[in-house]
């Protein structure tokens, strides 16, 4: 037995701290109620305060896209981790919600607060409709038909000349004031944060979890697996059409180019980079992503092999995600100790 | 009576598509989304042999089928190994494969102009009354003799049987010694051959666009739904199932809705019976 | 006055396009009994469970339940009238914790309108009624074991976790698919009261096995599978003394040198 090198490990383990932030302990002191709120509240103030620090229309403009692709992020991130179901056409989503708020605003006149609400409850049924059935199958028939129905409905308006045809829609309703325009995606997109996240840990968050772990299990438990997919599809759909009516009324106009393959493609980039199944790991990955694809914007289509190629290789490497990474750090204290 | 033409022609075109995107699914479970990534590539490869090179026509195109069997073989070996099993992170990988290859040929190589391959045979014959061109005959031509040489060869060769083995039950063809990660891979190699083989047979008819690689990788996953996986029959018959819909459509409705049709194809299956006209579904494990 | 049975397998028939797993099987289950169902393997005895709780459809034939015919329902619309099932590969949520795996069947409909085994009444706090359920079946409720992430548990409390997923639900049938294998001897010691407790409570199992010796503890009546045929059924001594349940098992040569030896 040599005595010059003993092998050692490295070891993880909880801070204590956060073992003592578990339950009723996180209310005994200043520190640990810190530990606990302090992430959430850069996380809110930072949102809130981005579009007073940024310079110009164009920037802030960017932040608004930054949280609407953000909320695409979010419904792929919740569909994928939480519930087995990788939805390859965010595209879809946004398409159906811009086109029918388009609707609700120019052909019924409703203004943007009804439109919008509208749009994302009718959106959300319409997407869960078409996409029932392949919901009691595997998940890759889901990425199948999310896959084609954003090129065919993309098509189908352009042969039918309907729905504005190649012009698309114009003359919609901007947000009534300039201040609504810039913070309502970004409350909608806190709201949904932690919606989402308070859903998830939830007993029915639980039986979506255990569907994409073991979906036999549930049904010999006896659910309808069916039913809850199309539940955890109709909530990630609507935030999607939510996204898509947003974008809609910032730009006043709405057209086939909302189907675009940079709304399927960048949420999944943005979860892929920022830590999947963290919920927030999707935002940063769209606040590092989207302000480079702007810069990119001269470089036309190939800011999408850009985002292939990061998928590709945090995908087939297995990185973790800048997200996941952080919360490990933050939860979590590394040492090596002797075997 | 053209109907019956067109259909036919149309349906082998789609058994074409199917044929490397059923291979590899059937052997090693993996979707291969960038099937059509792999059949455009082809064809410009073979484009740039003949144009940029000044290649031969023959040999632009054995340039092509070589080339573009490698480059599958590598993108399985290199990264697409790595997520074997995993079918999410599967379908992303090989779909980002599929939009870095795409979207990259619509940005750098295709600009603007149209491109074409040459046809194999020119001119045209009338059969029945209807002008048909001889490059779409030898399509229908290869494309059976193809179908017939695929059958043989997951029958009678030692490879083919391999790839039978592992498609049927994969631990069992692992004990028989069968390297089932060296076939994964040969599988995928094989595959995009075929796709190239496709291309390089059908883009004569027609130009070569970036569009073209979604649409036949749509096609041949609605031949390969509709038909059942596992299933060469079953994809036949698919195939001239969806291949005749298409022509009654563009007949009766306009060109525009023959995706369309695809797309309705694979709804209807997917309700009405998911394992397609001839999947089977085996154990309780295989399940759709 | 007769008894109808409570389970009913009539003609059944399954086909795994050109294997037959099942034969135009037939038999019957009566309330409050322990059947064990034994056979070599590949007799059809995993798929016979899977055909009752719905997972498979049935070439042909008829199963009733209650006299209701569930032949080819959905699983969970099957699972939803008290005719629920263990996994012989083990299907815990790995990623949770124990008692978390409870969680889910407690969710179900069907919980929710019986309350979960021992629970009468209107569910409560679904962790809570989990871990009870937990404790009966097993796990010590004051120890940590109920709290550990299912993929670090052993196969023993795995077994039971199954047979408690099963419990939540209040069922009127489980089928037990080789709930004794994996487990060591002192394991099985500790569930066979556990089973009887079952009956006494008023559950009927049907239990798939291959460890012979415990079933015939705890089974009212045994049958004996083939090529998914039935062989032979009866009570478990009556069963292991016809030759033709040796030959299955041994062989028809070697079943005269064990029948010397016996």
């Amino acid at each position: 037995m040599s005595a010059t090198a003993r092998p050692a490990r490295k070891e993880r383990i909880d801070r204590g701290i956060k073992v003592r932030t578990e339950g009723i302990y996180a209310l005994m002191s200043w520190r640990e109620l810190a530990y606990l709120t302090v992430p959430r509240l850069v996380l809110i103030v930072g949102l809130l305060s981005l579009p007073l620090v940024m310079p110009g229309m164009y920037w802030k403009r960017v932040i608004s896209i930054v949280c609407i692709y953000a909320l695409l992020a979010l419904s792929f991130d919740f569909l994928a981790h939480f519930v087995g179901l990788v939805s390859l056409g965010g595209a879809f989503f946004v398409g159906t919600g811009s086109y029918l708020t388009a609707i609700l605003n120019t052909k019924l006149g409703l203004s943007p607060l009804v439109s919008i609400p509208g749009a994302t409850l009718i959106g959300g049924a319409l997407c869960t409709l078409m996409l029932l059935p392949c919901l009691p199958l595997r998940g890759v028939y889901f990425a199948i038909v999310t896959l084609m129905y954003p090129l065919f409905l993309a098509r189908v308006i352009e042969a039918l000349d309907i729905l504005g045809g190649t012009d698309g829609i114009m003359g919609i309703d901007s947000f009534p004031s300039a201040w609504l325009e810039q913070y309502f995606v970004i409350i909608m997109l806190l709201l949904f944060l932690f919606a989402v996240r308070r859903l998830v840990n939830t007993d029915l968050g639980l039986v979506l979890r255990a569907v994409k772990d073991n979906d036999q299990a549930v049904r010999a438990s006896g659910m309808d697996v069916t039913r809850y997919r199309a539940l955890a599809v109709f909530v990630a759909s609507a935030i999607g059409c939510l996204a898509g009516a947003c974008l809609v009324h910032i730009y006043m106009w709405a057209g086939i180019s909302t189907f675009a393959l940079d709304f399927s493609v960048l949420p999944i980039a943005a979860t892929v980079i920022g830590g999947s199944g963290t919920l927030v790991g999707p935002l940063l990955g769209c606040l590092i992503l989207v302000p480079v694809s702007e810069l990119l914007r001269d470089f036309g289509t190939l800011r999408i092999v850009f985002y292939a190629l990061i998928l590709l290789a945090f995908i087939v490497f297995r990185s973790e995600g800048l997200m996941v990474y952080g919360q490990r750090k933050y939860h979590q204290i590394e040492r090596w100790t002797k075997i | 009576m053209d109907i019956l033409i067109y259909g036919t022609i149309n349906s082998v075109v789609l058994a074409l598509y199917a044929l490397g995107f059923a291979l590899v699914y059937g052997t090693s479970r993996l979707p291969n989304f960038a099937h059509g990534a792999l059949y455009v590539l082809s064809g410009f490869i073979a484009w740039s042999a003949l144009n940029t090179l000044g290649l031969n026509y023959f040999i632009s195109i054995v340039l092509a089928l070589v080339i573009t069997a490698i480059i599958g073989a590598v993108i399985y070996r290199v990264f697409l190994i790595r997520v074997r099993g995993m079918e999410i992170s599967e379908i992303i990988a090989s779909y980002a494969v599929a939009l870095a290859i795409l979207e990259g040929l619509r940005w750098g190589g295709f600009k603007g102009m149209t491109y074409t391959l040459p046809p194999f045979i020119e001119g045209s014959t009338t059969i029945a009354g209807i002008s048909v061109d001889y490059q779409r005959l030898l399509a229908v031509g290869i494309g059976a003799a193809l179908v017939a040489f695929l059958w043989v060869f997951t029958h009678y060769t030692r490879i083919g049987l391999a790839l039978q083995g592992m498609a049927q039950d994969e631990r069992a063809a692992l004990m028989l010694g069968i390297d089932s990660d060296f076939m994964a891979v040969v599988a995928m190699g094989l595959g995009s051959a075929l796709a190239a083989l496709a291309a390089i047979v059908l883009l004569p008819l027609g130009n070569i666009v970036v569009e073209s690689g979604y649409n036949v990788l749509i096609l041949a996953i609605a031949v390969c739904i509709v038909g059942g996986i596992g299933s060469w029959a079953g994809a036949v018959l698919a195939a001239f199932i969806i291949g005749f819909a298409q022509i009654l459509t563009v007949v009766y409705l306009g060109s525009h809705f023959q995706m369309v049709v695809a797309l309705l194809a694979i709804i209807l299956t997917l309700i009405l019976k998911p394992s397609g006209l001839f999947g089977q579904q085996k154990e309780l494990e295989e399940r759709v | 006055m007769t008894e109808e049975p409570l389970l009913e397998v009539r003609e059944v028939t399954k086909n795994f396009g050109g294997i037959i797993a099942l034969n135009r099987l037939d038999f019957t289950v009566d309330e409050g009994e322990i059947l064990g169902i034994i056979g070599p393997n590949g007799s059809g005895k995993t798929t016979v469970a899977n055909c009752i709780t719905g997972f498979i459809k049935p070439s042909s034939g008829r199963i009733l339940f209650r006299g209701r015919d569930i032949t080819g329902m959905r699983p969970h619309r099957i699972a939803d009238m008290g005719v629920t099932r263990t996994f012989q590969i083990m299907r815990p949520y790995y990623s949770l914790p124990a008692y978390k795996n409870m969680v889910i069947p407690l969710f179900s409909p069907r919980a929710r309108r019986t309350g979960g085994w021992r629970g009468g009444g209107r569910l409560g706090d679904r962790n809570t009624v989990g871990i009870d359920i937990l404790e009966e079946i097993g796990f010590e409720r004051d120890s940590y074991v109920p709290y550990k992430v299912t993929a670090t548990l052993p196969t023993g409390y795995l077994k039971r976790l199954e047979l408690a997923r099963c419990l939540a639900l209040k069922p009127e049938l489980i089928i037990c698919d080789e709930v004794f294998s994996g487990l060591s001897m002192s394991e099985i010691a500790s569930m066979v009261p556990l089973i009887e407790r079952l009956q006494m409570d008023g559950i009927t199992l049907i239990m798939i096995e291959h460890r012979l010796r415990e079933l015939f503890k705890v089974a009212n009546r045994v049958m004996v599978l083939n090529f998914g045929e039935k062989l032979v059924e009866g009570p478990p001594a009556e069963v292991m003394a016809d030759k033709r349940v040796r030959e299955a098992y041994f062989g028809s040569e070697s079943a005269e040198e064990v029948m010397k030896h016996a």
